[in-house]
């Protein structure tokens, strides 16, 4: 029997994203790029962003990875939500992410958070997930700031 | 452990082996707990082992009645700490057959213990054009020490190979061997395969080179009879915590002809014999390597542990384990999409796989929600994982009070990883 904290944490999207991962490839040029780790799983995926000067804006989002499902649902699930957004929404959308999986107590309420970052709330209960759940987003994080790698320990 | 055992069939069945050795579960307080609602069915050993009541009550008891410093004071506390401290050191010297208390050093854990070696015996005597073996299945705490070593004395570090199914290539090995080695550094049992390893017959054939062997001994203490007599060898590691003692503590077999030699590692309290600020002269053996308070506690409960384990019948022990690995071994190989890593014939109650499909974290964490503790990862044995080409794996790792409906929990759980991944199902 599945215990329903299994059943919260590996949600139907989740295992659906982890077998069809969107947005998983090399482009052909990109603007920004990092390399995420996890040594503690070893966990890597590497992130690439094409970001418009003018308009400041993520025309176009993609990885490549080795890592257990949370992270790589977690991953392709970011590249469909930062897609055409700010390079500023894509850092609040993170930092949003960052919070709810790590437990933080904030002023959002949950149905502020799209439902598509909300699968990964369960991950909060399980310490040792956390960095599988946000490896994708700090790589992301890493790349606009203009840093190659991260480290997640 | 005798290799009669390994090598005989069941003389009994292993039911009836089971059922004898029930009673000694009861020895372990921590096999009773719940985990998320479950029964604990803990198959992470090889990461730590379990301690007995006898373990505990015994470690209590010295907090308790007999805390005090050791080798200091000339009160009843400190001379009775002192006296049970030097007891758990003459258990353990009992517990691996060394000659002498002299070459029983006590130290934080295996890794430390290598570290001494590589540091107080290698780095003075290595350089360049010397050549230190490693094999491709070493834990980090046998492989890194040295790659430091290489780098500050100029010698080069060479790796023994392994075969497909996880056991040292011993004709490379022989190959490997000529006057330029001067340290073959491999473990007893590997903790990422399992594999035991020929670690006799490695040292004769090091000693005949001339070179010195160290044997990283964490995952066979607790498994197998361990005689650094008979094995010769002239290093030997392991860390209490794999044998049912605590962790912080360990020992380092070495022999006394080589200790003697070597420069203590740390200076300080309790490794000298006197100090002036222009002459020092160090302590004999042991004390010469344990400068500061030792973990006093730790060792008294190593000691215990040693005591507790010498207290059984070891071969039935071993029996066992081989029956739950055949039994293990068996059952998880029909999981669809499941193979297992590391199939050399002589192993331990080790047992490594890769699931088609699923990452080894996700495994973990479902299996823990059904109250299964395993380990998933490199091990760190990163090596191991680049010769099979898999990032990580899972591994359930066995002792003697280990079931085998335990198996069965194990099994029952990875056919719900299959099913919830929706990956190898029958179509
Ligand atoms: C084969 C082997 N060597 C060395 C070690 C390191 O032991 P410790 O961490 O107790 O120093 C371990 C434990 O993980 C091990 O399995």
């Amino acid at each position: 029997m599945l215990t329903s904290r299994t059943k919260n944490l590996y949600q139907e999207l989740i295992l659906e994203h982890n077998k069809k991962p969107r947005n998983y490839r090399v482009p052909e040029t990109s603007s920004h790029q990092a390399k995420g780790h996890n040594p503690l799983c070893g966990d890597k995926l590497d992130v690439y962003l094409s970001v418009d000067e003018e308009s400041s804006t993520i025309s176009d989002v993609s990885f490549i990875g080795d890592g257990c499902a949370i992270s790589k649902a977690s991953a392709s699930i970011m590249t469909t939500m930062v897609k055409g957004k700010s390079v500023e929404e894509a850092q609040s959308l993170f930092k949003m992410f960052h919070d709810m999986t790590t437990g933080k107590e904030t002023d959002v309420t949950e149905d502020q958070i799209p439902s598509r970052l909300r699968v990964f709330a369960g991950v909060k209960d399980l310490p040792a997930r956390v960095k599988c759940a946000t490896l994708a987003w700090h790589t992301l994080d890493a790349a606009l700031q203009g840093e190659e790698k991260i480290s997640t320990e | 452990m005798s290799q009669a055992a390994i090598k005989t069939e069941t003389v009994h069945n292993p039911d009836q082996i089971q059922k004898q050795l029930k009673n000694l579960r009861d020895d372990f307080p921590i096999l009773s707990r719940k985990i998320n609602g479950r029964e604990l069915v803990y198959l992470d050993n090889a990461a730590s082992t379990q301690l007995p009541k006898q373990v505990i009550e015994t470690v209590s008891a010295y907090h308790e009645f007999h805390h005090s410093n050791v080798h200091r004071g000339v009160h009843t506390l400190s001379q009775e700490a002192t006296d049970l401290y030097e007891e758990a050191r003459e258990q353990i010297r009992s517990f691996i057959n060394a000659p002498s208390l002299k070459e029983v050093i006590i130290t934080s854990g295996t890794t430390d213990a290598i570290n001494l070696v590589s540091r107080c015996y290698g780095e003075p005597r290595f350089g360049k054009g010397d050549v230190i073996l490693v094999s491709n299945m070493e834990h980090h705490a046998n492989i890194v020490p040295w790659h430091m070593l290489a780098e500050k004395t100029g010698a080069e570090m060479k790796v023994i190979p392994i075969t497909d199914e996880g056991s040292i290539d011993m004709d490379a090995y022989r190959a490997l061997l000529g006057p330029d080695v001067k340290m073959v550094a491999v473990n007893h049992i590997s903790n990422a395969l399992g594999t035991i390893n020929p670690v006799k017959e490695i040292t004769d054939l090091a000693h005949k080179a001339g070179a010195v062997v160290m044997i990283d001994g964490a995952q066979a203490v607790g498994h197998e009879l361990v005689d650094v007599q008979a094995l010769n060898c002239d290093f030997y590691a392991f860390s209490g915590h794999k044998m049912h003692g605590p962790t912080g503590i360990g020992i380092l077999y070495g022999k006394e002809e080589l200790l003697k030699e070597m420069k203590p590692n740390r200076g300080g309290g309790d490794m000298i014999l006197s100090v002036s600020f222009g002459e020092i002269t160090y302590a004999g053996l042991p004390a010469k390597f344990e400068a500061g308070t030792p973990p006093i506690a730790q060792a008294i409960g190593l000691g215990a542990a040693a005591k507790y384990l010498s207290g059984l019948d070891r071969d039935l022990m071993y029996q066992h384990e081989q029956n739950l690995l055949k039994y293990a071994t068996d059952k998880l190989s029909s999981v669809p999409g499941l193979r297992i890593i590391g199939t050399s014939p002589e192993k331990t109650s080790i047992v490594s796989f890769v699931l088609d499909g699923v990452h080894p974290h996700d495994i973990g964490t479902i299996l823990d929600e059904n109250g299964v503790a395993v380990r998933t990862g490199h091990h760190c044995a990163q090596p191991v994982m680049e010769r099979y080409n898999v990032p990580a794996t899972t591994r359930a790792s066995m002792a003697f009070y280990n079931t085998f409906s335990e198996i069965d929990a194990l099994y029952d759980s990875l056919l719900k990883v299959n099913e919830l991944f929706d990956v190898n199902q029958p179509n």
